[in-house]
């Protein structure tokens, strides 16, 4: 029971109404408001990972405790995988605070766009942390209406089209997860998920079981943007203001998609074995044909967007591969390893993809331009932002010693040990298509000097752009230590050891 | 039994209307009929056959009461697609404005 837990929900609420209507009376007050929240956030964020640890906490709101062993209320969970999710919620969306200083700068209505962040903010927050299936519903509303008022936050004509696509798709994605928690409430008779577990081992799974299982598969597989659900993605993400496509895709689809997915499949449901087939190839899919339909990108974010695709079908597959070995009963410290390189490469994925995101925007914001073929020899002009998206660039595509190598390595060799031998092969094939696809990027970007096209007037971004970017930068270098054995056990077992102890995570709420 | 099946219905229905529309309108329109099914169902899953409200009359606490919960998960889900359906018509009038058209097909500035 430990009182901080539902302040990680509260602050960003607070901070969102206060920011609306202070922000009106006195102007230029809001982004230091936000700024405060998520340092606020990010400060106890980092503190419960440190003084947690291994150790799950539960918060019960209003103080319902369990009455023989059913628990009733609402309740917040705090444990090893949600504790590093908080972490990249928080990092992620200070730094994007800190970059949006200077880039917000030429839009208007300030305080309505801090506003709406830390609404965001509270919703992932949220969907994280909570342990009920219908809160997790109506926090992943709140993050994902936000998040479309953010998408549309230009409000010129591609900026509309895209949140049409992002709105239409994510409401049929959220009466799917509605539908789906009317058929779990029907046959479980309860809405926690801990309870559910127990409801459904003891009997109690009919033809609907899976008929649910599929439901939310694709509720959420839409919200993750997993390959046959990806037609929003893109659009989405290129049209949002930088910063915001830096939290959409380094944050938001994995907050709400694949952090719901893997805690779902895995202490809700019980893992069987065609789901978890299931589940590895449609990671496997939108690793390979996200790579591809990024290739031939010629608009920077665009090719991004595409690339986040590719990224999450990474973190899918590996997770999936667990998932296949722990439903044999076989192996399961190589299922532990698989999980461990899934987790890894999402941290990671925060971390690299946010920076591509705000090294696109600073482009953006010194040239004017997302087309490659329009820009070239950047490299002098900007030399920071030249410096950091190399780094994030080998990064992404697996070079060491930057930290995508280590977790690609991790599922690479968890896939060949799992003998998968398919899988492994294809994963390090997208990787360096991957390479191929982030070469063009750097050469059209930032090299290839034609004479005469240079225009001396570019001039690098301002500091608080340059500060986060950095600071990301060093943070993809810094994360390849996750890696190490000493550091692995304190931080990225934990979270794998509650998806890997099925019993674990109910009993802990239950009480029993 | 049949009751259930017509709530699914409803809700392919709404996801037909989403597909094959092209006027934006009428996607708002298929989204809320979705939307409805599912609130439909919801609440159908609380009721039962002669069942009374949920308050505890102490004179006699045995009776059929209806399900609460559905009910406070409906109420809760209304309010958020009240805000869904809003947002959605503000981008559409928006659209309106900027491309003089509620036809899907028009709009496509963005592909690749």
């Amino acid at each position: 029971m430990n009182p901080l837990i539902p302040l990680l929900v509260a602050i960003p609420l607070a901070g969102a109404f206060l920011t609306m209507i202070i922000g009106r009376f006195i102007p230029g007050i809001p982004r230091y408001m936000a700024l405060a929240t998520m340092l606020l956030l990010t400060f106890i964020s980092f503190w419960l990972l440190v003084e947690g640890g291994a150790a799950s906490s539960v918060y019960t709101l209003g103080g319902w405790e369990p009455v023989d062993g059913v628990p009733i209320g609402l309740y917040l969970i705090h444990d090893g995988f949600s504790a590093l999710v908080l972490c990249i919620i928080s990092v992620i969306g200070l730094l994007s605070v800190t970059y949006s200083i200077s880039y917000m700068a030429r839009y208007t209505s300030e305080n309505y766009f801090y506003s709406l962040f830390c609404l965001m903010i509270a919703g992932m927050n949220g969907v994280v942390l909570s342990g009920d299936i219908f809160n997790i519903f109506v926090f992943l509303e709140i993050a994902a209406i936000s998040s479309y008022a953010l998408v549309a936050f230009g409000v010129e004509k591609n900026e509309l089209e895209a949140t049409l696509k992002y709105q239409v798709l994510g409401a049929v994605a959220s009466f799917m997860i509605l539908f789906a928690i009317g058929f779990i409430y029907w046959s479980a008779k309860t809405l926690n998920i801990a309870d559910i577990r127990t409801a459904f081992s003891e009997g109690g799974q009919g033809n609907h079981y899976i008929l649910i299982q599929i439901l939310l598969l694709t509720g959420f597989g839409l919200k993750a943007a997993i390959i046959p659900f990806h037609a929003w993605l893109p659009d989405a993400h290129s049209s949002a203001p930088s910063p915001i496509s830096a939290m959409l895709s380094g944050v938001l689809i994995k907050a709400v998609g694949i952090y719901v997915i893997i805690r779902l499949f895995f202490n809700m449901f019980e893992i069987t074995e065609g789901m978890a087939i299931l589940i590895t190839t449609l990671g496997a899919l939108s690793m390979a044909v996200g790579v591809f339909l990024a290739i031939g990108q010629w608009d920077i974010k665009r090719l991004l967007a595409y690339h986040s695709i590719s990224q999450m079908g990474y973190v899918i597959m590996s997770v999936g591969i667990g998932m296949i070995l722990m439903s044999r009963g076989i192996r399961n410290e190589i299922a532990a390893l698989a999980i461990t390189g899934g987790i890894f490469h999402m941290i990671n994925h925060a971390a690299f993809k946010g920076l591509l995101f705000l090294n696109a925007g600073a482009i953006e914001y010194s040239t004017g331009t997302r087309d490659l073929r329009e820009m070239g020899g950047l490299a002098k002009c900007m030399p920071f932002t030249s410096s950091t998206s190399l780094a994030a660039s080998l990064s992404i595509s697996g070079l060491p010693p930057f930290n995508g190598f280590f977790s690609k390595l991790i599922i690479i060799v968890a896939a060949v040990m799992g003998h998968f031998y398919l899988l492994a092969a294809l994963a390090a094939i997208v990787s360096i298509i991957t390479l191929a696809s982030f070469m063009k990027f750097q050469r059209y970007a930032f090299y290839n000097v034609e004479p005469g096209k240079i225009k001396k007037e570019i001039r690098e971004v301002p500091v608080p752009m340059l500060l986060s970017m950095i600071t990301l930068a060093v943070a993809c270098l810094l994360l390849s230590l996750l890696a190490l054995p000493g550091i692995r056990e304190s931080v990225l077992s934990p979270a794998t050891d509650i998806l890997m102890d099925q019993l674990k995570y109910s009993s802990q709420i239950t009480g029993m | 039994m049949t009751v259930y099946w017509l709530c699914f219905i409803l809700f392919l229905t709404g996801l037909y209307g989403v597909i094959t529309r092209r006027n934006l309108i009428k996607i708002a329109i298929s989204l809320s009929v979705m939307e409805f099914s599912c609130f439909l169902f919801l609440a159908l899953m609380g009721y039962r056959e002669g069942g009374v409200a949920p308050i505890v009359d102490m004179a006699d606490p045995v009776k059929p009461y209806v399900d609460p919960l559905p009910q406070a998960m409906v109420l809760t889900a209304i309010v958020i697609g009240l805000a869904t359906t809003a947002m959605l018509m503000a981008v559409i009038i928006r659209i309106y404005r900027k491309y003089g058209t509620f036809d899907i097909r028009e709009i496509k500035n963005l592909r690749g």
